[in-house]
């Protein structure tokens, strides 16, 4: 209990107001960080951590094959073309695997996209590594201009047996606006 | 009232402004929350007649969900809160002893902030774009990215009524904790004090949350943050955490003082002390401390792991424990009681019923697997309103009803009263009891249409929410013409059975009570 005042009221009142104050900072610096943090820890939410895997090496396990698919939305209002090349790989745990994302800008003016992942089941997060994806860098273009974007993915030799298929999607968002360092419209 | 006082009230409107007096600043509130009632009760009659048929016939879909979120927003923040924090201003210095509350001025200025808050949130029904539209959730990125130029207004609207709860809180904690007369100890205050003390606790608690979270989507929609925006790395999901921190607590907020009030009359109208007081203050403190860990029980369908689900399954459940003394506390306290049922033990006897429904559909809400079924369905509707209007709002009626008398010194009319509570009983069951048949049926809720096989239901529901909304135009008849021509009384103990130091000062009660502190057998 503060002890400011000679009223013990006052003094109730001011602990009181305190306790407001710490309740509201605690959503921001508590409560966000701690939210991101524990997605990030348990792969709640099929939340990636968006960082590039550095892989270890620990041999190919051909005994078994995954079949990683991929699925591509675009957020409302955004015009792009996206999509995989390819909607479905069957790969073996602990190989490199390569693959492709097409894009493109059919607007007339220079864009900046955002991919955002997702995977499911939720449970296949910590056993997909991404040694180099598009998602982790925003991603310009021009006018009416067309690219190809690369993902380079490995699955875990460790992933649980039981899992035999795993969904990537990627949302992809328009954050011209974001990137120019604008205030956001509406 | 009082000329032996060598200071009454002073006159004119400026007594009403400048006043300071706790009686003064409660009636007050009781009044505005009334006035935020028929608001927000004109909001579900609208609702309930465009429902009343399939098909869009009265109202356009966005219009439709601007009265679905409005509603919610007054009933919640406008009429219950208030009129529970208006009962403890009147309510709990003369229930401790005390001369006033402990921080008179800033009384006044909570109530006061009050007003233009709900102005602010009204007058967006009026602007381009509309009033908000997103539930009274307010779910981002709904409230965010999707709603119209009006969002503004209503984050500083809850930004100004959410100070005025958290000040108001900390005046009831301060008076309780400070101003109790000689001997008052804790554990013998009215329990309708302790409920309001540990409500206030939850308030300064969760109030700021609510608070942090406007903030958080005021910034998302003008300073370019992305809290809620999963384009520059935020998440929805998580302003659906932070709301039900804040918002499971909330629900607690508006019920613990309805335990209070009915733990004050059931008593009085029995002839019988309650039973297990020890136990009904363990409860209520038991249920206010499990209210911060079951927050996620709301979102079981966002994709929470499984060990979340059930660790929040079993959390929720267990509030059915402390929740089942209080039930049977009350009960008991009945039992062999030499019962009388006048208007307010009407009220606390249908709140004992219908607050026990709800509680049984909260618990099969609780039910994780079951819940994805019932999600977002007039089965929730119909829960949240049996606990909401049958627990909150019954519970009012039934404290006007007791403490009226005190208050102005007229007995209102019984017969008037019994007939209210027999409307209101009726009309709220024939209002709501369907719904958790065309919830469980599948339909959902928020939507202006429905499919054909709902029709029925919903049509007697509309009746009933029509017969319950009319019902309260006989309420606030009768509080008037008590007030104005009411039978006079002047036993300090207005019922026989009551007990309490509310009842030893003069009837109708003087403008300052406690002067000198009592003293406490």
């Amino acid at each position: 209990m503060l002890k400011l005042s000679k009223n013990p009221a006052i003094n109730t009142a001011t602990t009181l107001v305190a306790v407001a104050v710490l309740m509201f900072a605690f959503v921001f610096v508590v409560m966000v960080p701690l939210y991101n943090v524990l997605c990030d820890a348990l792969g709640i939410n099929g939340k990636t951590d968006g960082k590039a895997y550095t892989s270890v090496q620990a041999g190919i396990d051909e005994s078994r094959l995954v079949t990683v698919q991929f699925v591509a939305t675009n957020n409302e209002g955004m015009p792009w073309e996206f999509g995989p090349t390819v909607t479905m790989m069957k790969v073996h745990p602990g190989a490199v695997n390569d693959t492709v994302f097409f894009a493109h800008n059919t607007l007339g003016k220079d864009m900046v996209a955002q991919a955002i992942p997702s995977i499911s089941p939720s449970r296949a997060v910590q056993y997909f590594h991404k040694t180099e994806c598009f998602c982790f860098n925003q991603q310009p273009l021009a006018a009416g201009a067309a690219t190809e974007m690369p993902l380079q993915y490995i699955v875990d030799r460790d992933l649980p047996a039981d899992i035999h298929t795993i969904t990537l999607s990627y949302t992809i968002f328009d954050v011209t606006d974001m990137a120019k360092g604008a205030v956001a419209t509406r | 009232m009082g000329e032996h006082h060598h200071h009454g009230p002073a006159k004119g409107l400026t007594r009403w402004l400048f006043t300071t007096n706790h009686k003064d600043i409660g009636t007050m509130y009781l009044w505005f929350s009334f006035a935020m009632f028929i608001l927000g009760g004109s909001f579900a009659m609208i609702i309930r007649a465009e429902l009343f048929q399939p098909g869009l016939q009265l109202v356009e879909p966005e219009f439709f969900n601007q009265m679905t979120t409005l509603h919610g927003l007054v009933m919640v923040f406008g009429a219950i809160m208030p009129s529970f924090v208006g009962l403890a201003n009147w309510l709990i210095p003369m229930m401790i002893g005390a001369p006033d509350m402990a921080l008179p001025r800033m009384n006044n200025w909570s109530f006061w902030i009050l007003p233009p808050a709900f102005l602010l949130l009204a007058s967006t029904l009026f602007m381009e774009g509309g009033a908000p539209a997103a539930g009274w959730t307010f779910y981002a990125p709904l409230s965010t990215t999707y709603a119209g130029p009006s969002v503004t207004y209503f984050i500083f609207a809850i930004h100004v009524l959410g100070l005025s709860s958290i000040m108001g809180s900390i005046n009831i904690i301060a008076t309780v904790m400070n101003l109790r007369a000689p001997g008052m100890t804790y554990m013998k205050m009215p329990l309708f004090v302790w409920t309001w003390l540990i409500t206030a606790f939850l308030l300064v608690a969760v109030m700021p949350v609510l608070a942090g979270c406007v903030t958080m989507m005021l910034m998302d929609v003008h300073f370019g943050t992305s809290f809620f925006s999963a384009a520059g790395g935020g998440d929805p999901v998580l302003f659906q955490h932070i709301f039900w921190f804040f918002g499971h607590p909330e629900v607690y907020i508006i019920i613990l003082p309805a335990f209070g009030v009915v733990s004050q009359i059931i008593p009085a109208f029995s002839r019988k002390p309650l039973f297990g007081y020890d136990s009904m203050v363990y409860a209520t403190a038991s249920i206010a401390f499990l209210s911060f860990i079951v927050w996620a029980h709301h979102m079981y369908t966002v994709g929470l792991p499984v060990a979340g689900e059930l660790f929040f399954m079993y959390a929720t459940m267990l509030i059915a424990v402390p929740t089942g003394v209080k039930v049977f506390n009350w009960v008991t306290t009945m039992w062999r009681g030499s019962l009388s049922f006048e208007t307010p033990m009407l009220f606390c006897i249908g709140f004992l019923i219908l607050f026990t429904i709800g509680g049984f559909t909260g618990l099969m809400l609780a039910i994780a697997p079951a819940d994805f079924q019932y999600h977002d369905t007039y089965f929730v509707v119909a829960h949240f309103h049996y606990v909401m209007v049958a627990g909150a709002v019954f519970s009012m009626s039934a404290a006007i009803y007791f403490w009226l008398p005190k208050w102005c010194g007229r007995m209102y009319n019984e017969t008037m009263g019994k007939t209210h509570f027999w409307i209101s009983f009726v009309g709220f069951n024939l209002a709501f009891f369907p719904q958790h048949f065309v919830g469980l049926a599948g339909m959902p809720r928020r939507i202006p249409d429905y499919a054909l096989q709902f029709t029925d239901f919903n049509m007697m529901s509309s009746v009933g929410a029509f017969i319950y909304g009319l019902s309260q135009i006989l309420f606030l008849y009768n509080v008037i013409a008590t007030i104005v021509a009411g039978k006079k009384v002047s036993d300090p103990k207005v019922w026989d059975g009551a007990e309490g130091l509310e009842w030893t000062v003069a009837t109708p009660a003087p403008y300052h009570t406690f002067e000198t502190p009592p003293a406490i057998k």
